[in-house]
């Protein structure tokens, strides 16, 4: 996993969250009074900025106890302790508006299952990775002939918890293979200084993050 | 012991009430179809209700509960209520803001009516001419005595155990008068496993010769039955590590074996102690009617599935379960949740790592206090 969060103080000058980049694209992504579950929710900070800028019905998942805690010390109060692992059997079809994923898919043990899942729960997903064919990465490897470590992916081979990571060209063939269509491609670069802007040349190079919003193939035209 | 209870986070000395109503001829139909009448409920008060009346909370007992959850009743009494750590001035159920009510149970022997209260038609003790209770009966007489207190709608209701049980009943039977529930270490039906320990305890107060059918009162009562039937209990409050941790093979008072029968374990001399002690403050009846009540509890049943037993519920949910907790495993806190989840409702869902079993409910804990006091105070603030 990895990111950069920073602290943002929201528009009602009260809540303060610690935002990445990705998390300021995604909050863009989602309309006003929307449902949204975060899968792998951490200590609740999207979650709560988009119930205060957006106003949605915030719901998530998450591995941990103590974000749990945090979580509803935020006053999240929709936000359940439990394993991705094990999907989402208990919402029906279409229940959500957005299921979000951050930096997550990658940690999953079975990504086609949950993805698929999510797409089943959700009438859109939105799933941000780190690009394993940015050129940091392919460089490392290529002239040190090593594992690489990038801000993004700063964990040593035998401590990472990244063991499905993916490329933007893989994912893209994932999401046909998964029953999924591509409704938008956000590549993003991040500066030395933690800035992001969008990349729209040679994103799968030059973007060391993307964030997917997929939707079911052939939910569209069922509705 | 002045010092004790004026430390800070007490509710200091307080007092047991009573509330009679379903007087004959109106008296209140039990579920199994059997009138009771009248009843006492006992139940203790913490706190002020405010002029909105909308900070009261009710705290709903387990097995072998009372209405005397938090402070103290003596100056010199030794041990205070018994969820005190949660309640008080600063605590949890912060005692400041809340009007906090916790009420006993019919067929309890705390002061409510129960199988040793005197039945008025015939003057004597009923025995086991008490109608068998059920968990939804706890709840509706609950709600008559919060009706009486002019409260329309509670902030919260809050159990763990059985008083989980009786949490679930709430925000299904009066929606509209629950608005968070907080239901801990608890199933919306007992297991199998459950139930078999429940009549284990049953059998042994029942093989007791002093049972005589129920008809002990004024006699010698079924203590051996019932202290058994409590050591059973205490086992699967607990857990294997936490045995092992608070007594291992520990030998009590002495160094070598004794090669007898009589107490050569800590952990023997520990359930003996408990059984002895809780003898002296329960009813052997009593305790076979509220461990049947725990075992007919099916909130499904009558609806079809949990999730139809929930469709209409408002209230939001904060459940809590405990890793090590073999009665209630989490596996039963997660089926309430998957059907709450199913209907949409607001549920906050946590299993707290713990070595201490389904008792860690009754512990000190700092998870358990923090998510209560934010649960509270921000599914207050939140609009319905």
């Amino acid at each position: 996993m990895g990111g950069l969060a920073k602290e943002v103080r929201l528009n009602d000058s009260a809540t303060v969250v610690r935002l990445t980049a990705e998390h300021e694209v995604i909050i863009g992504l989602i309309e006003e009074g929307t449902r949204v579950m975060d899968l792998g929710c951490g200590e609740g900070d999207l979650l709560l900025a988009l119930k205060v800028l957006k106003k949605v019905r915030a719901e998530g998942i998450e591995l941990s106890e103590a974000c749990i805690q945090a979580c509803v010390a935020k006053g999240l109060l929709n936000v359940h302790h439990g394993d991705l692992d094990e999907g989402l059997a208990d919402y029906p079809d279409k229940s959500v508006d957005y299921v979000i994923s951050t930096n997550t898919i990658q940690v999953l043990h079975r990504p086609m299952i949950l993805i698929r899942e999510m797409a089943r729960v959700g009438k859109k997903c939105i799933i941000s990775f780190p690009n394993f064919a940015h050129w940091s990465v392919r460089w490392q490897l290529f002239s040190q002939g090593q594992m690489p470590k990038t801000d993004r992916l700063p964990y040593e081979w035998y401590e990472t918890l990244n063991i499905h990571l993916t490329t933007l060209v893989d994912f893209r063939d994932f999401c046909g293979k998964a029953g999924l269509r591509v409704l938008r491609e956000v590549p993003l670069r991040t500066s030395a200084s933690g800035q992001c802007s969008v990349v729209r040349f040679l994103p799968n190079l030059l973007a060391d993050e993307a964030i997917f919003v997929v939707e079911e193939a052939g939910s569209a035209a069922n509705q | 012991m002045q010092s004790t209870i004026a430390e800070a986070g007490s509710v200091g000395i307080v007092e047991t009430k009573h509330f009679t109503f379903a007087e004959p001829p109106d008296e209140f139909i039990l579920e199994c179809g059997r009138p009771l009448g009248p009843i006492t409920l006992a139940y203790e008060t913490y706190g002020e209700l405010n002029p909105a009346k909308d900070n009261a909370i009710l705290i709903v007992h387990a097995l072998s509960g009372d209405a005397h959850a938090a402070g103290y009743h003596h100056p010199a009494d030794k041990s205070p209520g018994w969820w005190d750590m949660m309640i008080g001035p600063g605590k949890a159920f912060d005692t400041r803001k809340y009007f906090v009510i916790c009420s006993n149970v019919v067929g309890g022997c705390q002061g409510s009516t129960g199988p040793s209260s005197v039945n008025p038609q015939t003057g004597r003790p009923y025995g086991l001419s008490f109608p068998m209770v059920t968990v939804r009966d706890w709840v509706s007489t609950q709600k008559v005595l919060i009706d009486h207190l002019g409260i329309d709608q509670l902030l919260s209701v809050v159990g763990g155990s059985t008083g989980g049980m009786q949490v679930l009943q709430w925000a299904v039977s009066y929606p509209e008068r629950v608005r968070l529930a907080i239901p801990i270490a608890t199933a919306s039906k007992l297991s199998a496993q459950a139930i078999a320990f429940n009549e284990v305890g049953r059998q042994a107060i029942q093989a007791d010769p002093n049972w005589r059918e129920g008809d002990y009162y004024g006699k010698a009562v079924p203590r051996r039955g019932l202290a058994i039937a409590r050591m059973i209990g205490h086992i699967t409050y607990l857990s294997d590590r936490s045995m092992h941790q608070k007594f291992g093979r520990k030998l009590q008072d002495k160094a070598a074996y004794g090669y007898n029968f009589l107490t050569d374990f800590q952990v023997e001399s520990y359930l003996r102690y408990k059984g002895d002690h809780f003898v002296k403050r329960f009813d052997a009846n009593s305790y076979l009617y509220i461990s049947k009540a725990m075992d007919y509890f099916d909130l499904a049943q009558s609806y079809g599935s949990l999730s139809q037993a929930f469709a209409g519920v408002q209230a939001k949910f904060l459940v809590i379960s405990f890793s090590s907790d073999w009665l209630f495993p989490s596996y039963q806190s997660k089926e309430i949740v998957s059907a709450l989840r199913r209907v949409h409702a607001y549920v906050i869902y946590t299993e707290i790592q713990t070595d201490h079993g389904h008792d860690a409910f009754l512990l000190e804990s700092d998870q358990l206090s923090s998510l209560i006091t934010n649960f509270l105070s921000h599914g207050r603030n939140e609009a319905p």
